[in-house]
């Protein structure tokens, strides 16, 4: 197992190179960080010049990326931009987790910018992730128990609007009904902005309200997948021979559904959810932008716009990484689950 | 014998499957007796309805699409098909065990081998988890399989089929069952564990005394096993008879047809293999006239017509046939 | 994600034989019993009609009209849909804008389809280390959340991109980017499919008998695989141009999508954020048309994903 485990992490490594160069290059010709930087001080031919080698934007590609990767205070940097090297940087580079600083909000370490941010998308995240799950859990199974009833089939064509939906649609409309209309109608209302109201200040009982909609939007659309997923996995183990022999036993229906079948089920859930799970950070982009959400996907979207490739390549290694990290666990999980694999 | 003493009397069961392509009629008004410790083989080639029988007795027909449509299921004296589901639970795995074929998916391979013997003891008597244990161990043992204690907490798929058949049989007869239906428990193994198996059952049954009904497509098994024999035919039953009775005279053409068709060591080796000539029929027509008709050698005008009854044609010897095969001449 | 659609329990499978039928017939018989599929066909018909056939009966010009006397209205029987932030008739808009979403869809699934064939068909065919390269390319993009992707490049090609004309019309140079980035995102999953098909595929008999008879190797990829494993790739490029659309709303909703003067059911959406309040009629036709469009052509995927799938032994 402890074999299976480095072999994978192994593997990933050079995943991870390919997936940084190939970012690194993109991001070079997005946006102009020295406009971003210099705002308005930088027109002068000269000083964008002095700028761009003070940043190390003259070097090759090959060689920002070395730096970026290994940082640079084992070479000779200009650092005062007069066209010659006299001094060592500071950068350490990304394998020793020094990620840069800002352009955008300049010399802010990336690392602290994504901090700012990153419990945010969190707490959103993994909170959609818990109501979906559970939803879908137990939708999806009620389905495959009562296959055709008249819930399963209003459960599989909602599932299937709340999948082809694309989320602004589906937050744009709770917006209006559960805001808009609620405070028309008079009822109380749901918050639509930001995590908090400023006036009140950041308490939990104001986090858990503004985290409603979004939830809410973020889950529908999941959960309609999930359960038709959860669905047709119990579907298909319950139509296996090992519950044909549990019935024959005589064993109650519930630890039938629940031990004999689900815990077969959960096999296949487990690496869906375990491989969903990391894309959930990059996925809320839009929702954060609807609701005002100071999260993850806002942050990437503005330093995008802006050209901040130090933030923006520190958000996507991020992602990366967990995408990787979380494959690799979910396949230590699957194997751990599955007896089959546990004990070979 | 009486009705009464029957340990399992099925009356006119008819069982049909309705599904987008139409009703499968699967079982057609089938009725036989079992009687308390005697092994009842059930002969009949894939699709006769020989297994939807047995399911129907135990009540695992899926119910939609399934249904028993009509019939009776005495078990001693009781209409298993009256029963609540949850009545039925306390029969299946305790009165009545089932096996099945394939000892590869028929265990829950996510599940301990002691935890699918463990549930059934719990399920059905009052043990606790250790009595059930300790039981569980026994059971393995006395099935056959080596160091029994340790492999509790072994799953399926680290035992060889052979081995996982003798679990599933410790599984069926845990709680001593008056009756034991096997659904081809050796068709899926080598020809050396089947032997090995179907000893074990022997062996098992002369120490419990349990009634079984055996089903199979394999003659040479029921020449074996057998105290009865039954032959099922597109949810027909065409014939039933004592085990020797059979295998001197059949009476019905499709036993006799089996029987020739079997490659035999005695026969000339320059002789071509018999088979059966054309197809079992569709059932997904209500079936009229008998309906081994079409590949009959003996069919006449009556057969077309209408469908035999099973009758008793000699001394505990039912055939459902207008023709006597040893003339091969109409019934009066 | 396909549920299993099997009524008839595994014992009884044997006993059932169903009348034999030519393939083309189980194929058809099979969809046309998916009456969402059908639904599917049917609305997808009314909203191609709808976007194309209605611009023989109002003028592109028209629905570019602005006119702020009458900007955010709300829909009236002059204005069905209503008008928008500077009073273009919203309903002559997504017109318009339908035929620019459905092209993009198409275009950009079109794309995906011929890199990811192609890709999945050179990883799958050849292997080794041509295969191990492409693959852990192509993972190293599936890593990546497409959106993300989508934003990035969009900000790439965002500058001066210039305006295209054709057949008359003028359209936004972005339309190209859109269709090229998508296309370019979302070929890693085709890709997959198709060479886990090549795979399997050319260790089958009938390959070893074309290679043996000296068969060129693109004959071979072309003309005895790639029939073979149309199935799989014809549910995907469906599936696909729902994508596509979708993905060109999301992005156009972000601002970095399609570009003024051409409209598509996504751009639509992008100031209707801030009139949420005041003028629901900004994203609420547009929206509920991308959401019809992507619905009915799932169920149309669905459905010829049940049709194809040769393991369903029920007709």
């Amino acid at each position: 197992m402890a074999r299976y485990i480095i072999r994978r992490l192994l593997q990933a490594i050079p995943l991870l190179f390919i997936i940084s160069l190939v970012l690194f290059v993109i991001m070079q010709k997005v946006g102009d960080p020295i406009a971003t930087m210099g705002g308005r001080s930088v027109t002068r031919a000269a000083d964008r010049e002095r700028l761009t080698r003070q940043l190390g934007l003259d070097k090759p590609i090959y060689l920002q990326y070395i730096y970026w990767l290994a940082g640079n205070d084992w070479a000779l940097t200009d650092m005062n931009g007069d066209g010659t090297p006299e001094t060592y940087g500071t950068r350490h580079g990304v394998l020793r987790g020094d990620f840069g600083t800002s352009l955008v909000k300049v010399g802010k370490p990336v690392i602290e910018v994504i901090w700012e941010r990153l419990p945010n998308t969190l707490l959103l995240m993994v909170t959609s992730e818990i109501v979906i799950i559970l939803g879908a859990l137990i939708v999806g199974v009620y389905s495959a128990l009562r296959q055709y009833s008249l819930l399963d089939n209003i459960m599989t064509g909602v599932s299937f609007v709340g999948y082809s939906m694309p989320i602004f649609f589906i937050a744009l409309s709770s917006i209006y009904i559960f805001s808009v209309n609620f405070k028309r109608w008079g009822l109380p209302y749901l918050p639509t902005v930001g995590m908090f109201d400023p006036k009140v200040g950041q308490t939990a009982g104001q986090v858990i309200l503004h985290m409603i909609l979004p939830v809410f939007s973020i889950a529908f659309i999941s959960f309609a997948a999930y359960s038709r997923y959860i669905r047709s996995t119990m579907l298909e183990v319950l139509g296996q021979d090992y519950i044909r022999t549990a019935r024959a036993k005589g064993l109650p229906k519930r630890e039938i559904t629940f031990i004999h079948a689900l815990k077969n089920a959960a096999l296949p859930i487990v690496t869906v959810v375990g491989l969903d799970l990391p894309l959930l950070l990059g996925g809320a982009v839009v929702t954060e932008r609807i609701f005002a959400w100071p999260g993850m996907g806002r942050l990437f979207l503005d330093h995008v716009e802006r050209g901040d490739t130090p933030v923006v390549m520190g958000i996507l290694m991020l992602i990366a990484v967990a995408v990787v990290a979380f494959q690799i666990l979910t396949d230590v999980v699957y194997a751990w689950l599955d007896p089959r694999i546990r004990y070979s | 014998m009486s009705v009464n003493q029957h340990l399992l009397n099925v009356i006119d069961l008819k069982t049909r499957f309705y599904t987008p392509e139409g009703t499968v009629y699967a079982v057609n008004g089938v009725s036989f007796n079992v009687a308390h410790g005697e092994t009842l083989a059930v002969v009949g080639e894939s699709g006769c309805g020989k297994s939807v029988t047995m399911m129907s007795i135990l009540r695992l027909i899926p119910t939609p699409p399934g249904k028993i449509v009509s019939g009776q299921v005495l078990f001693n004296n009781e209409d298993l098909l009256k029963l609540s589901e949850e009545k039925m639970e306390h029969v299946r795995g305790k009165e009545i065990a089932m096996i099945f074929q394939d000892p590869m998916t028929s265990l829950n391979p996510v599940l301990s081998v002691g935890r699918q013997l463990t549930e059934t003891l719990r399920t059905h008597t009052h043990m606790d988890a250790a009595q059930a244990r300790t039981r569980a161990a026994e059971l393995l043992q006395w099935v056959g399989i080596p160091q029994a204690g340790n492999r509790l907490g072994d799953f399926p798929h680290q035992f060889s089929g052979g081995m996982r058949q003798r679990v599933m049989i410790a599984i069926a007869l845990a709680c001593t069952p008056d009756l034991l239906i096997a659904d081809e428990p050796t068709t899926a193994l080598d020809v050396t564990i089947q032997a090995q198996i179907i000893d074990l059952v022997k062996h098992l049954k002369q120490e419990m005394g349990m009634a079984i009904i055996w089903i199979t497509h394999d003659l040479g098994v029921v020449a074996g096993m057998a105290d009865r024999v039954i032959v099922m035919y597109a949810g027909f039953i065409v014939e039933q008879a004592d085990v020797y009775a059979l295998f001197d005279g059949a009476l019905h053409p499709y036993t006799l047809a089996l029987m020739e068709a079997l490659p035999r060591a005695d026969r000339r080796r320059a002789q071509k293999l018999k088979t059966i000539r054309g197809a079992p029929p569709s059932l997904l027509m209500e079936p009229r006239g008998c309906p081994f008709a079409p590949r009959c050698e003996f069919v006449h005008e009556r057969c077309i017509q209408e469908n035999p009854t099973l009758l008793e044609q000699a001394p505990r010897h039912l055939a459902a046939c207008w023709v006597n095969v040893l003339t091969g001449e109409l019934r009066p | 994600m396909n549920p299993s659609s099997n009524t008839i329990p595994q014992f009884i499978v044997e006993e059932v034989e169903p009348p034999p039928l030519p393939l083309s017939q189980l194929t058809w018989r099979r969809f046309v019993r998916h009456k969402m599929a059908i639904f599917g066909l049917i609305v997808l018909s009314m909203l191609v009609f709808y976007s194309f056939g209605g611009g023989f009966f109002v003028s592109e010009a028209y629905a570019n009209k602005t006119n702020t006397s009458l900007r955010l209205d709300a829909p009236v029987a002059a204005h069905p849909f209503g008008t928008d932030t500077v009073g273009r008739d919203i309903l002559a808009r997504t017109m318009y804008g339908g035929q620019i979403s459905i092209l993009i869809g198409l275009t950009a699934a079109s794309v995906e389809v011929l890199l990811g064939i192609l890709i999945g068909a050179i990883a799958g065919y050849y292997g080794g280390w041509i295969d191990n390269i492409l693959m852990r390319f192509t993972e190293a993009m599936l890593n990546i959340p497409q959106i993300l992707l989508l934003i990035i490049m969009a900000k790439f090609f965002s500058s001066n991109v210039p305006n295209i004309q054709l057949l008359g019309r003028t359209y936004s140079g972005s339309v190209v980017v859109i269709i090229l980035i998508i296309g370019l995102t979302s070929w890693p999953y085709l890709a997959r499919i198709v060479r886990a098909e090549f795979l399997s595929i050319k260790e089958r008999e009938f390959i070893l008998a074309a290679r043996a008879t000296g068969t060129p190797t693109w004959e071979i990829i072309f003309k005895h695989i790639l029939p073979n494993c149309i199935a799989p790739i014809v549910v995907s490029a469906t599936l696909g141009v729902a994508n596509a659309i979708s993905l060109e709303a999301y992005i156009s909703f972000l601002g970095m999508g399609v570009r003024a003067p051409t409209a598509t059911w996504g751009n639509m959406l992008e100031g209707a954020y801030n009139y949420i309040e005041t003028a629901y009629w900004l994203w609420f036709f547009p929206g509920i048309l991308i959401v019809l469009i992507v619905l009915s052509i799932n169920f149309l995927g669905d459905g010829l994903r049940d049709a194809l799938d040769p393991r369903s032994r029920t007709a």
